[in-house]
């Protein structure tokens, strides 16, 4: 079983943002949304291999930078008719301190 | 909360693209049930004809297969038809007995065909056309009989005749009237119709009355007799002789219907419970038979039944295509002209072309095509909107495509000569097959959709017509043209930019949270499309006010760079004017090689792009580019790009102005000017115009007397050519009446709107009168313009002195545990 790996503290995302964090399972984007919930997505478009961590987060939605492909932060998901979906990791929010599980 | 049960009677096109409306706004508000007299799911009845003719099949033409209704939840009686409505005890029961509860009932019984009261109406073969089983009869008939006549000249009568004839029988299309069609074509469109449908060997008799129909030996229709006396063969007898909306049951439950139930804006009848949409309906005196003002209606009801209460129906502008393979034919709106109309007509009878125009004091009031009908949803979107057209009038006739400058698709103009192999979207790789298969295998109508389902014109836009086009041929009247005019902001909203300008405005808003609430914004946070033109039209409204929000914009204005494909990002220094010193040159070149630039290349706005820079590197190479007085060049924005410039007068032989520092003025007047969309301008020397200022955002000719200004002008998608604004003597008043003009289009701009579409909108006439003959609004433009850019500072510089912001460019190392 893996480890919680400490990320950083909540407020060096902003809100609506993300941040990149390097791993042994390559570059995981980190978003917080509106309402102060953190997910973790694998940085990469099911699409064209986009840097999901530099779209714009709405709700519990990032819209790829590169051709405007939706997908669920929770799962990974593209919303419909695309279809794709970029591998998911646990990340959870603890007394302001992100917190990521590696695969 | 328990739901609210909603029951829709009707399971045809009109009743389930509401329930699929609703769905999309309030999927959970209620239990749904649906009765359809008809033992099948929703199908398109529009493409009833090429199954008659043998081009698709019913499979095809099913657009919610029955696992829609389950997996959302739908509970459907198909083959049950409701005949009675209790109000009292709101419920609704089938002829079988089957009953159903509702808090809120949607009728949608759309009509039923017209039969005159002809003796021998019931004998078998005599049939009409509106459903399957019609179609299965027709189908069947014609395996093994030889004659058939067709009752009415409509569309609906000359796809049947047409379908038949496919099918291998002799048909006499019988009309009451001079010509065909007339409820959609005048007498020259119809008498080519009718030549071309003559020589795929259709038989027309014009001007008869039928007396009777007269029975033959067999039981079944055998002939025909006419008014005059004339006799004539008919194994199968097709009346399409017109609809009447299907008021049966409404009447019976004694809901008020004068030619349809009638219904208020919100689609509501005379009981606040009972909804009605589709065919059944009449609004304003009017009940429709086209698809198009089906599905406006829809929507509208759907909004209503989610209990949103913001939207209205005022009724439809229609147009028809005809879907007989190979005839193209187009009509919209008032096609006929009379008293205070003008036309303009092209007519070219051995080459199988009609064109004409209606007009009325500058608008299109309607249009007839025939052999040509590629502009079609060009003109239906003028006759909609009522677009005033008094500065295209002269070249209107030419269609849309008849300027110089579209790319992207091999030059084709007309969707219906290409092959389905040919190239549409050349963004996205799209061919024609692509498109007309999605179209048909998800059922769509509208071309946002298309857009979502294959990508095509869903870039650059630019190949927008050819996609309606494919669209609206392969639909026909069931084509929902995009709404151009007051056209929603995106899905969040119901408002267009127009509006939410205005309120922004009106209102004093200032924050994105504010003119959410404000407005109703359905969603909590907008999305990628809303925020960036909100943000923008808040920091533009009020600047020094409002606080631009940087996670409401797009990444590259959000990091000041450029993403590429690869994830890496583009630099491009602002050289002024276009000029640069060796000591910038020196800082570009000691970058390039200290960051291991990978490409570097000039840009065609006169400047060097650094690509292929890792985004954790942009705050370094940003502080190195600034040690030697290099600033952000703004080549990722929605803002002032550059200046182009020629020589001009300080080199140059011919030079007749100072080209070069008039340039440079004007870019650092400008200098972090956020705009509706990009800014582009040029200064040339002299009318030679080396700098290309005929294509650009505001263009400046020197000329000896002074510069002449042009606006609106284009290179990219779409070229478009700048018109000529005004003529002016010095440097001061170049700067003034550009930053009025630039500032007038980034106070009424729509977000990505560019000027030259924005001048379009508008038209020049407006802002002619708004910033060169009132001088006075003219340096109040100005003024607004250089208060919004005072104090304006280098975001490079930024991000590399505030720590906080340089976050955005770090990546997290994180301490891995070893398993």
């Amino acid at each position: 079983m893996s480890e919680w790996i400490k990320v950083c503290a909540l407020d060096e995302i902003a809100p609506q943002g993300s941040r990149v964090v390097e791993s042994s399972q390559g570059r995981i984007a980190i978003f917080r949304t509106a309402e102060d919930k953190v997910f973790g997505l694998h940085d990469k478009c099911p699409h064209k291999g986009g840097p999901l961590s530099q779209g714009m987060v709405n709700g519990d939605i990032v819209t790829c930078p590169l051709h405007g492909w939706k997908l669920g932060l929770k799962d990974g998901e593209a919303v419909a008719p695309d279809k794709g979906c970029a591998k998911s990791f646990a990340v959870k929010l603890d007394a302001g301190t992100v917190w990521l599980k590696l695969n | 909360m328990k739901k609210q049960k909603l029951v829709v009677v009707g399971n045809g096109m009109a009743g389930i693209r509401c329930v699929e409306e609703l769905m999309k706004l309030a999927p959970d508000l209620y239990d749904i049930t649906v009765f359809g007299a008809e033992p099948y799911p929703n199908y398109n009845r529009i493409l009833l004809s090429p199954v008659l003719a043998g081009e698709m099949t019913i499979q095809d033409i099913i657009l919610n297969p029955l696992d829609w209704y389950r997996d959302n939840g739908i509970k459907l009686y198909m083959g049950k038809r409701v005949d009675i409505i209790d109000r009292a005890r709101r419920r609704v029961i089938a002829s079988d007995g089957t009953e159903a509860e509702y808090d809120r009932l949607l009728l949608a019984t759309g009509s039923t065909p017209f039969i005159p009261p002809i003796p021998g109406k019931e004998l078998p073969g005599v049939i009409s056309y509106r459903d399957i089983r019609d179609t299965d009869e027709m189908i069947a008939t014609a395996k093994s009989h030889t004659h058939a006549v067709v009752i009415g000249g409509g569309l609906l009568g000359l796809e049947a005749a047409n379908g038949l004839r496919q099918r291998g029988m002799d048909v006499t299309v019988v009309h009451l009237m001079p010509w065909l069609m007339e409820r959609q074509l005048d007498k020259t469109a119809a008498d080519l119709l009718k030549s071309s449908l003559e020589a795929r060997g259709l038989k027309f008799l014009l001007e008869k009355q039928t007396e009777a129909f007269i029975r033959g030996e067999s039981g079944r229709v055998a002939a025909l007799r006419f008014k005059d006396g004339l006799e004539i063969s008919a194994d199968l007898v097709v009346v399409a002789a017109g609809i009447r909306p299907d008021t049966a049951l409404a009447e019976s439950a004694k809901l008020y219907c004068n030619r349809g139930i009638v219904v208020n804006d919100t689609m509501q009848t005379y009981d606040p419970r009972v909804y009605a949409v589709g065919e059944c309906v009449a609004h304003r005196g009017i009940a429709y038979g086209l698809v198009a003002p089906l599905f406006e209606q829809a929507k509208v009801c759907a909004n209503h039944l989610a209990n949103f209460g913001i939207a209205r129906y005022q009724g439809s502008v229609t147009s028809t295509k005809l879907k007989v393979t190979g005839i193209d034919l187009f009509s919209a709106g008032n096609f006929m002209g009379g008293e205070g109309t003008d036309e303009i007509v092209l007519h070219d009878p051995s080459g199988g072309v009609y064109k004409k125009l209606v007009l009325k004091n500058d608008t299109l009031v309607g249009a007839v095509l025939y052999g040509d009908t590629a502009d079609g949803a060009w003109y239906f979107q003028m006759v909609k909107d009522a677009q005033n057209i008094h500065e295209i009038r002269d070249h209107l006739m030419f269609g849309q495509n008849s300027s110089v400058g579209d790319v992207g698709h091999a030059g084709n103009l007309s969707a219906a000569t290409m092959p389905d192999s040919a190239e549409v979207c050349g963004c996205n790789g799209v061919c024609k097959g692509d498109i007309v298969k999605a179209i048909k295998t998800h059922g769509l109508f509208a071309l946002d959709d298309v857009r979502k389902h294959t990508k095509a014109s869903s870039s650059c836009g630019s190949c927008t017509g050819l996609v309606e086009q494919i669209l609206a041929s392969t639909v026909g009247g069931a084509y929902t043209p995009a709404q151009s005019k007051d056209k929603a902001v995106c899905g969040c909203t119901e408002h267009s930019h127009g509006v939410v300008r205005a309120a922004i405005r009106d209102r004093h808003l200032i924050t994105i949270p504010a003119v959410m609430q404000a407005l109703d914004w359905k969603t909590p946070s907008g999305c990628a499309s809303c925020r960036p033109a909100l943000n923008y039209y808040l920091i533009s409204s009020w600047p020094g006010e409002a606080k631009d929000d940087p996670q409401s914009r797009f990444i590259n204005e959000r990091a000041h760079a450029n993403i590429q494909k690869d994830g890496t990002y583009s630099v491009v220094p602002r050289m002024w004017g276009g000029l640069t010193t060796p000591a910038e040159l020196r800082s570009i070149a000691d970058v390039a090689e200290k960051y291991q630039v990978p490409t570097l290349k000039m840009t065609g706005g006169a400047r060097v792009d650094l690509l292929g820079i890792k985004k954790e590197d942009l705050p370094k190479v940003w502080a190195d580019l600034g040690a030697a007085g290099l600033v952000s060049g703004h080549a990722y924005g929605k803002s002032i790009r550059t200046v182009k410039t020629c020589v001009g007068a300080e080199h140059c032989r011919f030079g007749t102005q100072r080209s070069l520092s008039m340039g440079v003025k004007l870019e650092r007047m400008l200098f972090g000017m956020w705009s509706p969309h990009k800014v582009k301008l040029a200064v040339s020397g002299c009318p030679r115009n080396c700098a290309e200022a005929g294509i650009k955002d505001v263009g400046v000719i020197g000329v000896d007397s002074g510069y002449e200004l042009y606006v609106a002008g284009n290179g990219g998608i779409k070229t478009e050519v700048a018109e000529f604004l005004c003529k002016v003597k010095s440097d001061e008043e170049v700067m003034e009446y550009s930053g009025a003009f630039l500032q007038l289009y980034r106070e009424e701009g729509y977000y990505l709107e560019r000027t030259c579409h924005y001048v379009a909108r508008v038209g020049l006439d407006r802002v002619k009168a708004a910033m060169v003959d009132d001088a006075l609004r003219r340096k109040e433009l100005y003024e607004r313009l250089l208060f919004s850019l005072q104090d304006y500072e280098d975001p490079w510089t930024q991000a590399v002195q505030q720590p906080t912001l340089r976050r955005e460019y770090e990546v997290i190392q994180i301490k891995e545990v070893a398993a």
